[in-house]
């Protein structure tokens, strides 16, 4: 038994605290537990010092200089961490890249006929998107410009030759800096695959160079794949709206059929939503005893559905175990990315039922129900029956659901934004002017059990609008702000006289919720607009990025984009790149020269909203407001 | 006293011992930081892989341990009752002659000066570093009575097996 202290030093919420003093009641291990017990990490990991890129190998170089100072190859501490990073932002590039991939198929089939269930649901949007592709649109059906639509964006995978078309979203500053340096995106899967090969053994040996490609890679990440992604989620499921909701795991119903969508695409999630409300499936319920079907959400999947249905959210991301251990659950249904192999075990433990949908994602202890598109509400009606068809199997005697739970305000698309304001940037641009808001930080990312659990999402936040500094929030850190309850209008108390007084006259909070990982295009679409309102490049303006529990790939690659993008970015937790001086010198300084941007590491959340506000004030300087 | 035993069935070859070694003996105590440090903090153990077997070195911490004979300084003295052996920087001149009559091959050296270091146990610590960041528990923190015990049970299961296995046939 662990003492309170040792569980609450765990999360600062509340929910997840409860949960984990049952699992410490139950004897059930979760994420914290098997973190503990992987200490003391290994160092040469730690600092990027290993290779196993060959096998020559594994190699490792001895960063107090005693033993060997290169691998078999004569890889030094540059190269290793080099190919290392760059390998990072590949993964990560892929996994964004892959879904975006997967979006574009989904619309392909639908304007052709074939897909089971969905429909073009923004034709607007649709248009505006043909016309920067150059995709005519007069007197066509819209499964017509949608095909061609699709096929353009699913060229941009594998063509050889540049640009992506969204990368000239970005200021024609950007995009010449881009060019001059040499990294400019030819083609997504391009870029990704030519990380694998010149991180394979013998090829490209300069840091410098790798961390160059590294960059161009993650361009076509954040102005390619995700941008892609998130554009077409909207013209197939709606640009998302302002609307209310609620979040922590207290939106798990006692009386109702409980299912939660965890993982990433929404291309799944949204036939579930709509299944859970189908009369049958409700009359189903009902003849379990049930009062109704529940669905909820946690990770992207569930910002996904947040945006566009008001879908409540469980949690965050290291909350998926805790979700599973309320004992009310019953179904946890994932498709793909930052899903734990533990739950198969756990959901063992209780009556909930594991359910892995993607050919791509399998998981142990999990029962395997095949999503394909082309029969998408066929299956998702089959886990939704799955689903309520175990809720007799409920264990009264082990629910246990805490009463937490927050009420937010989502669903801030640029298109909502640009509504909030009136139609024009104009407002915005002139309380930046004006200095009753200093700046804009983007705040992103996942959980990391090395920091308490969303212990640095909170804080940062409210020290940024604390000081007038109006935040953009996806992924996890927009669900811990949601629970932390910084997403209501009423949060703007919070801020600082400026910022609040901009928020309470539009009725908004201090923090917009711009959607899911992929969705930080978003941000970068918001800070093209307003660079180029203001005649000027990205890095010019008074903005800054953080990631203050970062842990996966996708976010090596999504900071390395937004760094690449112009804009200075502030990173919670250590990468693996200290065993070399000269890779962590040109992340932390040289970049500044060559993308008008760089990353620092600040672990206190407090001293890295206040390198965030001295960038900002910098900035402002700079520019003379 | 407790001293450090190896289990050399489970040793893999990681070297964590060495690296949490070098960063216990740093300043900072934080691997992050401590390859920076000046002087170089030094491992005081090495694991030498020999007949595709991997072996952890360390201070044995001899009875009447020759390092501590051979020191003509008096930097290298022996805890009469613990038998640990500690090493004072400030009475040490770089002779080697410690490194030379150690069996082991333990006693190394600072790199920029000609000062020895060795294993001290980590007196800040209830476990010594190495101890604590073996992943595979190859490397014990025991008296010598309760390792012996561990070894005797290890050594009965391999003879019990052996003996069921021949009843079974």
């Amino acid at each position: 038994m662990k003492t309170k202290d040792e569980i609450r030093s765990r999360s600062i919420d509340v929910a997840a605290q409860a949960m984990l003093f049952e699992a410490d009641r139950a004897g059930i291990e979760v994420a914290w537990d098997r973190f503990e017990k992987q200490q003391p990490q290994c160092g040469f990991g730690e600092l990027g010092l290993c290779c196993r890129h060959c096998n020559m190998g594994p190699c490792r170089i001895d960063p107090f200089g005693e033993g060997p100072s290169q691998g078999v190859c004569g890889a030094t501490a540059e190269i290793m961490v080099g190919r290392g990073l760059l390998r990072m932002i590949a993964a990560g590039a892929a996994a964004h890249s892959d879904h975006a991939r997967d979006v574009a198929h989904t619309l392909k089939l639908t304007a052709e006929g074939k897909g089971g269930g969905y429909e073009i649901k923004d034709e607007a949007k649709l248009n505006r998107l043909a016309a920067e592709y150059g995709i005519a649109t007069d007197g066509r059906s819209k499964e017509e410009i949608a095909l061609d639509l699709a096929e353009a964006a699913l060229a941009e995978f594998g063509q050889q030759q540049g640009p992506i078309q969204f990368t000239r979203r970005a200021p024609a500053k950007r995009v010449e800096l881009w060019e001059k340096v040499g990294i400019d995106p030819r083609g997504i899967d391009r870029e990704i695959v030519e990380c694998m090969h010149r991180t394979h053994i013998g090829v490209d040996n300069d840091h410098v160079n790798l961390v160059l490609h590294g960059l161009r890679t993650s361009i076509a990440d954040g102005w390619g794949g995700s941008m892609i992604a998130t554009e077409l989620q909207d013209v197939l499921f709606g640009t998302p709206q302002p609307t209310h909701s609620e979040a922590n795991l207290g939106v798990l119903k006692a009386d109702e059929v409980n299912i939660i969508v965890h993982g990433h695409e929404p291309i799944l999630s949204e036939m579930i939503v709509a299944a859970a409300g189908d009369p049958e499936m409700l009359k189903l319920a009902e003849q379990h005893g049930a009062k109704g079907i529940n669905v909820t959400g946690i990770c992207c999947t569930g910002n996904e559905v947040l945006m566009r249905h008001g879908i409540p959210v469980a949690g965050n991301f290291l909350q998926q175990e805790l979700a599973i251990i309320t004992g009310a659950v019953e179904a946890m249904i994932v498709d793909v990315q930052c899903i734990f192999p533990a739950l198969g075990a756990l959901a063992g433990c209780y009556h909930t039922k594991f359910i892995s949908t993607s050919p791509k994602a399998k998981f142990p202890g999990a029962t395997h129900m095949e999503f394909h598109e082309e029969t998408a509400y066929e299956t998702a009606k089959a886990i939704v029956q799955a689903a309520v068809e175990n809720f007799s199997q409920r264990n009264a005697a082990k629910v246990n659901i805490p009463d937490e739970k927050s009420e937010c305000m989502v669903g801030f698309s640029v298109e909502a934004i640009l509504a909030a304001l009136g139609g024009s940037l104009d407002p915005l641009l002139d309380a930046v002017k004006g200095g009753a808001i200093k700046g804009i930080a983007g705040v992103v990312g996942c959980n990391n059990p090395k920091v308490q659990h969303d212990y640095g999402h909170v804080n940062i936040v409210k020290e940024l609008i604390k000081n007038d500094v109006l935040v953009v929030t996806t992924g996890c850190n927009a669900q811990a702000c949601a629970k932390a309850g910084l997403l209501r209008p009423e949060a703007a108390e919070l801020a600082g006289e400026g910022l609040r007084s901009v928020c309470q006259a539009l009725g908004v909070p201090p923090v917009l919720h711009m959607g899911s990982c992929v969705d930080i295009s978003r941000i970068l679409v918001v800070c093209a607009a307003v660079a180029n309102a203001l005649g000027v490049d990205i890095s010019d303006l008074p903005v800054a990025g953080a990631a203050p529990e970062w842990m996966s790939e996708k976010a090596v690659s999504i900071g390395a984009y937004v760094v690449a993008s112009g804009i200075y970015t502030v990173l919670g937790t250590v990468p693996p790149v200290l065993g070399s001086a000269e890779v962590a010198e040109l992340l932390t300084a040289g970049a500044e020269g060559v993308v008008g941007a760089k990353f620092a590491v600040e672990l206190d959340p407090l001293k890295a909203a206040e390198l965030m506000i001295d960038h900002i004030t910098a900035k402002r300087a700079a520019l003379g407001i | 006293m407790k001293e450090i035993f190896v289990r050399l069935d489970r040793c893999v070859g990681c070297h964590s011992c060495e690296l949490a070694c070098a960063v216990e003996h740093s300043t900072s105590k934080s691997i992050l930081a401590a390859p920076g440090e000046r002087p170089v903090p030094r491992r005081r153990l090495y694991t030498v892989h020999v007949e595709a077997q991997k072996v952890p070195l360390l201070c044995r911490h001899c009875e009447n341990a020759p390092c501590v004979l051979a020191c003509r300084t008096g930097a290298l003295t022996q805890d009469a009752v613990t038998r640990l052996v500690s090493h004072n920087a400030e009475k040490c001149i770089g002779c080697w002659m410690c490194t030379m009559v150690c069996p082991y091959g333990v006693i190394g050296r600072r790199v920029e000066e000609r000062i020895a270091v060795k294993c001290d146990l980590c007196p800040d610590r209830d476990e010594p570093a190495c101890v604590a960041a073996c992943p595979t528990k190859a490397l014990v923190y025991a008296e010598e009575e309760s390792f012996a015990d561990v070894k005797r049970v290890e050594a009965a299961r391999l003879i019990a097996e052996g003996y069921l296995s021949g009843q079974a046939t």
